[in-house]
């Protein structure tokens, strides 16, 4: 029956037909397959693809509709500037720090002659913690580093250290960076797990029996195979945070004027007083989290190569 | 290799250890202290108590149901065809998996609240049903990159075009292959997938806000600005939840087709087959 049903359609068809009858039959039993993806292409199209692409064609027009490059280059506008700069600042130093410590602690978790137990409980603990994020993650933070919250209290009534008064605020720019280091520096250590793992023995007991010592090992060796690991973490990092709304929403009661936050209060009521300013608001964050991502897939590719 | 404790890396962990758990600690001291003088449960009794608590989990959990079930149906035969018949597509169906990780959720919801509101040839957000749609799908978008990567690993694993082949032979229905055979060799693949759905989506916040739905994470938000125990508690329990998701996650992520369903069972059942 699967071999005679070919032939029995392509007589049908040929026949009728006055054009060259073997080409066009090609591509159309080829096309019959793509149907199949026709649900998810039309879903993604629908609620990914026209939802972006309606902000960008905004974004390339004046509001009385003229298309022109005069709203995107307004993003330059000192508030918005302001906005974005804070969002990197706050994003950078958050993956900076999650990055190098997440590689420390990643690092003496699983070349540090550690009990493998422990290993496997931070792992289980950073799959949680990494996921750990939103408006939980703000009250957590309230309760212990607010002005009445536990370490606040401890510091100040056992130890005499009052943090407010020498300055910190966790409603500020370095309180935000440790509450975003709780999912930051898991996150880090899950990411970079396979490409410690993916460090050989034999390389370290190579530059051993040369004579390296552990610190020349670890600078010489160790640090240049995960430059790209590191670098391609470090930006997946920064994109983690730069999208991040929800934990300084929450933390701040929306006062922290962030781009995710501007472009909110811009969804709400219009902030901004010219809708197409809040669709370039959001290409640029768009554009910002394409170049982090594709950067960190160029140094993901990188760095496979030295793990087999 | 020196045999003497590692001291340096210990004090590490120790130190990454409080940082992970002091912040708990404090939280559930804090969560404990709402009456003066003493430690009680009273924070988690007044946000058990209340209705509005009960109202908007039953209406995200609702929600989550419905983006688990409508994301599996999208991506379980996406990912079947693809690996069975248009491997040459899979670049660009993996490209569009991954792209709701570049979109950041208040961009995404921005594009829904204009191209599907009340001048749109589709007024979603203008009816309350509408909205719903709109929200369920907002939550699989967020969800289909780990969705898809599940259901992938799982298709990964076993060998589709055989059984694929075997079921055909046997007089199968395409649709009777997919439901009665791939399905439920994969079927621990797609739990995997709906805990990490379901984790994510229960408190989403911005979509969830944005379109005004009566949902978890705007509830919290609200407690956060009104109340200072009750915050604690569900802070608290939101961890506890993450928790098990992600364990129930990793359990199903891990287990082979044919295995047990309770993880904990499966050596039992490999001695068994060893003697």
């Amino acid at each position: 029956m699967i071999h005679t049903a070919p032939p029995s359609i392509s007589q049908s068809e040929t026949v009728p037909q006055a054009t060259p009858p073997t080409p066009p039959r090609k591509p159309a039993r080829r096309n019959l397959s793509w149907l199949g993806l026709v649900p998810f292409l039309g879903f993604a199209l629908l609620f990914l693809i026209l939802p972006v692409f309606y902000l960008v064609n905004g974004a390339f027009q004046t509001p009385d509709g003229r298309y022109s490059f005069e709203t995107m280059l307004s993003l330059s506008a000192p508030e918005i500037a302001g906005s974005y700069g804070l969002s990197l600042k706050l994003s950078f130093a958050s993956a900076a720090m999650g990055t190098v410590f997440g590689l420390i602690l990643g690092y003496a978790l699983l070349l540090g002659g550690l009990p493998s137990w422990v290993r496997r409980a931070f792992m289980t603990f950073s799959g949680v913690a990494s996921n750990f994020a939103g408006v939980p993650l703000a009250f957590a933070f309230i309760a212990t580093l607010g002005r009445l919250g536990l370490v606040t209290l401890v510091l100040r009534d056992v130890l005499g250290i009052n943090i407010y008064a020498a300055g910190f605020s966790l409603f500020s720019f370095w309180g935000l960076t440790l509450t975003y280091l709780y999912f930051q520096l898991p996150l880090m250590v899950l990411m970079i797990t396979p490409a410690l793992e993916g460090l050989r023995p034999e390389w370290r007991e190579a530059a051993e029996s040369l004579g390296a010592s552990r610190m020349q090992y670890v600078a010489r060796v160790a640090l240049p195979l995960l430059a790209p690991s590191v670098l391609g973490c470090f930006l997946l990092l920064f994109a983690n945070a730069f999208g991040t709304l929800a934990t300084i929403y929450a933390l701040t009661s929306a006062n922290y004027p962030v781009v995710p936050i501007v472009l909110f209060q811009q969804i709400r009521g219009n902030v901004l007083y010219n809708p197409n300013l809040g669709y370039a608001l959001a290409v640029g964050m768009i554009l910002i989290m394409g170049l982090s991502n594709t950067l960190y897939f160029i140094l993901r590719r990188r760095a496979e190569r030295w793990q087999k | 290799m020196s045999r003497r404790f590692p001291i340096l890396s210990a004090l590490i962990a120790l130190i990454g250890a409080a940082f992970f758990i002091v912040p708990l600690i404090a939280t559930f001291n804090f969560s404990l202290r709402m009456k003066r003088g003493e430690l009680s449960f009273e924070a988690y009794r007044s946000v058990f108590d209340s209705d509005v608590f009960l109202g908007v989990l039953g209406f995200s959990a609702t929600a989550s149901l419905m983006a688990i079930l409508m994301g599996v149906l999208i991506v379980v035969p996406t990912a079947y065809w693809v690996r069975l018949r248009v491997p040459r597509a899979r670049p660009v169906i993996e490209f569009l998996s991954l792209m709701p990780l570049i979109i950041p959720p208040v961009v995404l919801v921005f594009g829904y609240v204009r191209l599907y509101g009340s001048s749109s040839i589709l007024p979603l957000t203008m009816t309350e049903a509408g909205t719903n749609v709109l929200l369920v799908i907002g939550y699989v978008v967020l969800s289909v990159p780990y969705m898809y990567r599940a259901v992938d690993n799982g298709m990964a694993a076993i060998d589709i075009a055989t059984l694929t082949e075997a079921a055909e032979s046997l007089g199968a229905s395409r649709l009777r292959t997919i439901v009665f055979v791939i399905f439920p060799n994969i079927r621990s693949a797609i739990v995997s997938g709906a805990f990490l759905t379901f984790s994510i989506s229960l408190g989403e916040f911005v979509i969830t806000s944005l379109l005004n739905r009566p949902a978890f994470g705007p509830y919290l938000v609200q407690m956060g600005q009104d109340f200072a125990y009750q915050p604690a508690a569900l802070a608290i329990m939101a961890f506890a939840f993450t928790w098990i998701c992600m364990v129930l996650m990793e359990a199903f992520a891990t287990r082979k087709p044919g295995q047990r369903l309770l993880p904990w069972r499966a050596p039992r059942s490999v001695t068994k087959a060893k003697s």
